[in-house]
This record gives C-alpha cells, sequence and structure tokens, in this order.
C-alpha cells in the first residue's frame, strides 16, 4: 500500500473492501469489566519532571553549586582555623589592627579597613543573606498563594482586594520600613517583616490572573457541576495546572530578596553593622572602588553574591521549563 | 469607550484619595525627632513644642489632612519643610525633573530600540548561538542585583573607554554611560518577553498553516508572529516609560546626575511630610495612568481586545 510521508495509509488508491470487512458492523457483546478499564499509563507528572529537569546539564552543576555554597556557609564557622566574621584583627606584636591587608595565604579575601577577615565576613553575610532569601521566599509562597487563589476564584472577593492592591502597591515600601524599624528595632526580622508585607501582593496577584485564566475551562465547569467542594478544586483542579508558574516565582523571589537587602543597605536602612551581610559588605566596598588597591573588599562580596543570584535565576527558569507538562514527552 | 475611560478614572480618583489619606496617616505616626534635626537633644521641651506646633503637627490629625486636601483642590502642593525649608514642591520638582526625563526617555529608547530586536533575533535563531548570548545577558542583567552591576559598569567602562564618570549636562560625553545603564534593565525585559510570547505564537495553528501554504519565513515572523506577540507586551511600556523617566536612584547617585531618581528615598528619610505626600501623590497617579495607557493602547493594537461588555461574556 502507498503511504504519504507522514506514514498515513493512501486508502484511495486500494479498493473499499480490503481495509473494512463485514464483522465490523456487527452488535459487540456487553462486557461488564471492559466499562472499568482505564488507560494505563506510566506518566508520573513529578517523575517527568525531574527527568526533564536532570537533563539540563547547566541547571545541575549550578545546583551542586548553590548546595556546596550553602552547606559551606554553614560548616565555614566551624572548620578549623577560621576567625569570627565580626572579630578585629589586631598584629600579635604591636597591637595594631591589620587594616586593609590584600588577599594572602592568612587572609584569603584579605581584611577590611578595621582588620575584619573578608573571607569569614562573606560568608557569614551569604548566610545571613540566604535566610533572609528563603523567608521571604516561604512567606511569600503561604501568604501569596493562598490569598492569589481567595482572589482569583471567589468572584466576590475580587473587587475588594483589587482596590487594596491598588492601594498597598503605591505606598513606598521605604515608608513601611522606616515606619517598621521605628516601631522594632533594625535586625533580620525586622528586615524580612518588611519585605513579606510587601511582597506576597505581588505573588497573590501573578496567581490570581492564572486562576482566572483557567477558573472557568471545562474541566472545572465539570467539576463543579459534580458538586465537586471548592476547596478540592483549588487543591487538584487549579494548583496542580500554576506549579511551574509558582516555581518560576519563588525561584526569582529569592535573588529579590538578596537584592532587596542590597538596595535597603544603600539607601541606609538596612541591617546594623555588626550583623554582616552581603548588603553591607557589597556598601561598605562601593567607598573603596576609587582606590585600585582596595577594590577586592567589593569584589569578593559582588562576585559571591552574584554566583548566588544567577544560579537560583537559572535553576529556577529550568526547573519551571520542566515542571511545565507541555514539555514532558 | 469613553464611558469605559470615564469609569476609569473616577475609580483612580478614589484610588488616590484613600493612597493619600493612609500616606498622610502612615507619615503622622514617624518619630517626632526625625522633624527636629540632628541638633534634638539639646533642645528644651518647650522649643521642641513650640517647632511642632509650628509645623502645624499638634493639630488633631483630621484638621492637617483637611488642610491638605484644601491646598490640593487649589493646585497647591504646598512648601517643603526639611529638604529645602519654605520653597514649593512644584519649583524644587520643576528644577529636577527635567533631566530624569530627558536621560529616562533616551534609555527607554535604546531599550526599544535595542531590547525588541534582540527579542526577535533569539526567536529566530532559537537554540542557536544567538539565543544563547542574548540569554546570558538577559539572565546578568535580570539576576544581578542592580546596586552591583551599575557600580561595576561606573568604575571598569569609564576607565575602558575614557568617559567622564561625573554627570555633567553640557557635556554629552557624560551623558552615555548613565543613560546606558539606565536602559539595560528594561531591554533585558523587553528581550525575554519578546522571545517568550514570539516563541508562544510560533506553535500555533495559523503559523502551521502559512508554513504549509509555503509561506516565507520572514514573512511569516514579520506579518504574522510579531504583531501578535507584540500586543501583550505593548500593554507594559507606557508604565515603564514613566517609571523610568521618574530616575534610578542608583544611576543617578553613582554619576551624581541632579534628577529626581532618590528625592523619594531623601525626603522619606528627612521626614519632609510634604514632599513625601507630593511625590507619592505624583508617582501613584503616574502608576495609575500608565495602566490606563497600557489597557488603552493594547485595545488599539489589537481590535479583538474590546472595554465593551459583550452579552453572554463572562
Amino acid at each position: 500500500m502507498k503511504q504519504f510521508l507522514d506514514g498515513a495509509a493512501n486508502r484511495v488508491s486500494e479498493s473499499v473492501t480490503e481495509t473494512v470487512s463485514a464483522d465490523a458492523f456487527a452488535f459487540a457483546e456487553y462486557d461488564e469489566t471492559a466499562g472499568e478499564k482505564v488507560a494505563w499509563t506510566d506518566y508520573s507528572y513529578w517523575g517527568s519532571t525531574f527527568r526533564m529537569f536532570f537533563k539540563n546539564k547547566m541547571a545541575v552543576a549550578l545546583l551542586l553549586l548553590l548546595a556546596g555554597i550553602l552547606l559551606f556557609t554553614f560548616i565555614q564557622p566551624h572548620l578549623p582555623g577560621q576567625r569570627p566574621a565580626t572579630l578585629i584583627n589586631n598584629d600579635p606584636n604591636t597591637g595594631l589592627q591589620l587594616m586593609n591587608i590584600p588577599p594572602n595565604d592568612e587572609f584569603l579575601f584579605g581584611t577590611n579597613s578595621i582588620g575584619q577577615d573578608l573571607w569569614s565576613m562573606v560568608w557569614s553575610g551569604t548566610r545571613t543573606s540566604l535566610l533572609i532569601g528563603f523567608a521571604v521566599a516561604c512567606s511569600e509562597v503561604i501568604l501569596g498563594i493562598t490569598m492569589g487563589v481567595l482572589w482569583g476564584y471567589v468572584r466576590k472577593l475580587d473587587h475588594f482586594l483589587t482596590t487594596l492592591y491598588n492601594i498597598v502597591d503605591n505606598i513606598p515600601q521605604t515608608i513601611m520600613l522606616i515606619l517598621i524599624s521605628y516601631i522594632l528595632r533594625p535586625s533580620m526580622s525586622t528586615i524580612i517583616l518588611a519585605m513579606c508585607l510587601t511582597s506576597w501582593l505581588k505573588m497573590a496577584r501573578f496567581i490570581r490572573n492564572q486562576i482566572v485564566i483557567i477558573r472557568d475551562r471545562d474541566y472545572n465547569l465539570a467539576s463543579r457541576c459534580l458538586g465537586t467542594p471548592t476547596w478540592r478544586i483549588i487543591l487538584k483542579n487549579l494548583l496542580p495546572y500554576l506549579v511551574s508558574v509558582m516555581m518560576l516565582r519563588i525561584a526569582t523571589t529569592i535573588p529579590e530578596a538578596i537584592g532587596n537587602e542590597v538596595f535597603l543597605t544603600y539607601i541606609g536602612l538596612g541591617l546594623p553593622v555588626a550583623i554582616p551581610s552581603l548588603g553591607n559588605l557589597i556598601n561598605s566596598g562601593r567607598g573603596l572602588l576609587m582606590y585600585e588597591s582596595l577594590r577586592y573588599q567589593l569584589i569578593f562580596p559582588a562576585v559571591v553574591l552574584s554566583v548566588v543570584t544567577v544560579s537560583f535565576y537559572i535553576i529556577g527558569n529550568a526547573f519551571a521549563d520542566a515542571a511545565d507538562p507541555k514539555n514532558h514527552v | 469607550m469613553l464611558k469605559y475611560i470615564a469609569k476609569r478614572l473616577i475609580q483612580s480618583v478614589l484610588t488616590l484619595f484613600i493612597i493619600i489619606t493612609i500616606i498622610f496617616c502612615l507619615l503622622r505616626l514617624m518619630p517626632e525627632e526625625g522633624y527636629l534635626g540632628p541638633g534634638f537633644d539639646k533642645m528644651s521641651e518647650v522649643q521642641k513644642e513650640s517647632i511642632l506646633t509650628e509645623m502645624g503637627l499638634r493639630d488633631p490629625v483630621p484638621v492637617q489632612l483637611w488642610k491638605f486636601y484644601k491646598g490640593l483642590l487649589h493646585g497647591d502642593f504646598g512648601t517643603s519643610w526639611i529638604y529645602r525649608p519654605n520653597v514649593a514642591i512644584t519649583e524644587i520638582l520643576a528644577g529636577k525633573a527635567p533631566v530624569s526625563i530627558k536621560m529616562g526617555l533616551m534609555a527607554m529608547g535604546i531599550s526599544l530600540v535595542a531590547g525588541i530586536p534582540l527579542g526577535v533575533l533569539m526567536t529566530r535563531f532559537k537554540g542557536g548561538v544567538p539565543d544563547k548570548l542574548g540569554m546570558g545577558f538577559v539572565v546578568l542583567v535580570m539576576a544581578i542585583p542592580q546596586a552591583v552591576y551599575h557600580l561595576f559598569i561606573q568604575t571598569y567602562l569609564t576607565d575602558f573607554f575614557h568617559l567622564p564618570m561625573l554627570f555633567k549636562e553640557p557635556n554629552l560625553m557624560s551623558w552615555i554611560l548613565p543613560t546606558i545603564s539606565l536602559s539595560l534593565y528594561n531591554t533585558a525585559t523587553f528581550a525575554l518577553w519578546m522571545r517568550r510570547y514570539m516563541v508562544d505564537e510560533l506553535n500555533k495553528d495559523y503559523v502551521r498553516l502559512a508554513r504549509a501554504k509555503g509561506v516565507k519565513n520572514s514573512v511569516i515572523m514579520g506579518a504574522h508572529v510579531f504583531p501578535n506577540a507584540f500586543v501583550p507586551l505593548i500593554q507594559t511600556i507606557p508604565t515603564m516609560i514613566l517609571s523610568t523617566a521618574m530616575g534610578s536612584i542608583y544611576v543617578e547617585s553613582l554619576y551624581s546626575v541632579p534628577g529626581m531618581g532618590g528625592l523619594l528615598v531623601d525626603v522619606i528619610q528627612r521626614q519632609d511630610n510634604a514632599m513625601v505626600q507630593a511625590l507619592v501623590l505624583i508617582y501613584a497617579a503616574l502608576g495609575i495612568i500608565g495602566l490606563l495607557l497600557g489597557d488603552l493602547l493594547m485595545g488599539v493594537c489589537d481590535p479583538r481586545i474590546t472595554f465593551v461588555e459583550k452579552g453572554g461574556a463572562r
């Protein structure tokens, strides 16, 4: 039999009787077990997602790197021969501060203008920044998704929440921060609280827009007609559909939060100098950029910061691609 | 259409009213020492009280609010308290805004001219070298905090190209780096979304039909895919133009551009309430106008989008 290019049989050239036999028109016996049969595949959503993700060599390499950095920031203070990050190192002979020592064997990243060890400070700062990033991302996920789903699915709330969004979105974060740091003292928790207060709305808005798009698709309509409770529609019909876009949001939230901390330090509302953070290190390195011999004090924290944020960004994008069922074969 | 615009405008005015009232009340919670300047601990109670009374801060909040609205209705933003005492706010802004607007519009022009073709190029050679290079640029600009890369651009590129480090308005050479720095983020945003929307469109049936008919690839991309992919992007452009024209705190403070980029942060920290209120009002109004313009522009470009309710539509 001749075939078209895509493999379909070219039925025109053959006689019809050859392909259709008479017993195809006989009534089939009613078979009770056949009605129970379900097409079986070995498709598993998360299985395919991870398989897709691990195909992306670059993302896997960055994931390993990031995991390594994360682990290292936590074990670094317990390694032998490490100095506490805030310790001011003095010369044992003269008692003078070891100021602005360029990177050498003893101080791998050198020391800063009051003799603190930059190696310890960078890792301790990375720990602080990652902690802020994770805390903000977690709160954004919990608050943002809950509110976003309600906002998108419950029509009565839509108008109210849209107005609320328009209002809160226009109140500058700086005002909230100054007020919060006036009520509480500037510390990690203040900064995290202030970032959470402003960031969850973005996530909620994002989820809401997605939900509005898929809310009235036929499969949800069918579920509603069958009397499925709302919470079940949300958990089983809507949220799984959004896994990939949510992962993307979460993965970009962490670098955003880290960048936000740098911004807050830049405008002078960041963590107190006593707590090493990447924002503090970059801010104090900023003034030294004009002196070529002191530039290492900015470059080390900036490079570590960039590696961390770029890794998160790439991993998040790769995972979001992998989590999108459209890309599963 | 006009009815829709009128409705949106009325809603916007209401939103603005609520925003400004909330800001007003929040500002009244600020620590009082902030108003007295650096030497507040040397003042006596009587001195402090008299300064605060003179500023009108001892009136009950509703009275202060009423005074403020009365001024606004007369088109009067008031005068600065602390930033430049007793200078009209409109005068301060008139001195600062033009530089920011000029630089912002130029940067936005660069972003549009560079970012959109970059996105198209990345789609055209999807998976190839231009795509990878473009993606690398987008990732770097999106992921690295702005404070960091602006700083490095200033330090190393001024050396490399022998450009002036600080901004002086008559010197055109000193415009180059700040404008390019300012345009980077928007360029990356345009490239990223242009590519994403175009790739989405490429998978649609009408493109397959055009290919089956034997339409040339350049015509498919130029006449079919690009216009469809550009519609969702065009919605964001007015907001981006307006926010870029308001200046960037990083670029302006690094190159010492006398614009209004860091003005809001500055006056919040100095607790110049009158300035904060006026600026928040302007920013919020611009944000709302940007959204409205974006929606209208999308409707103009894509006849399928209408703002009039159709019968039976959800």
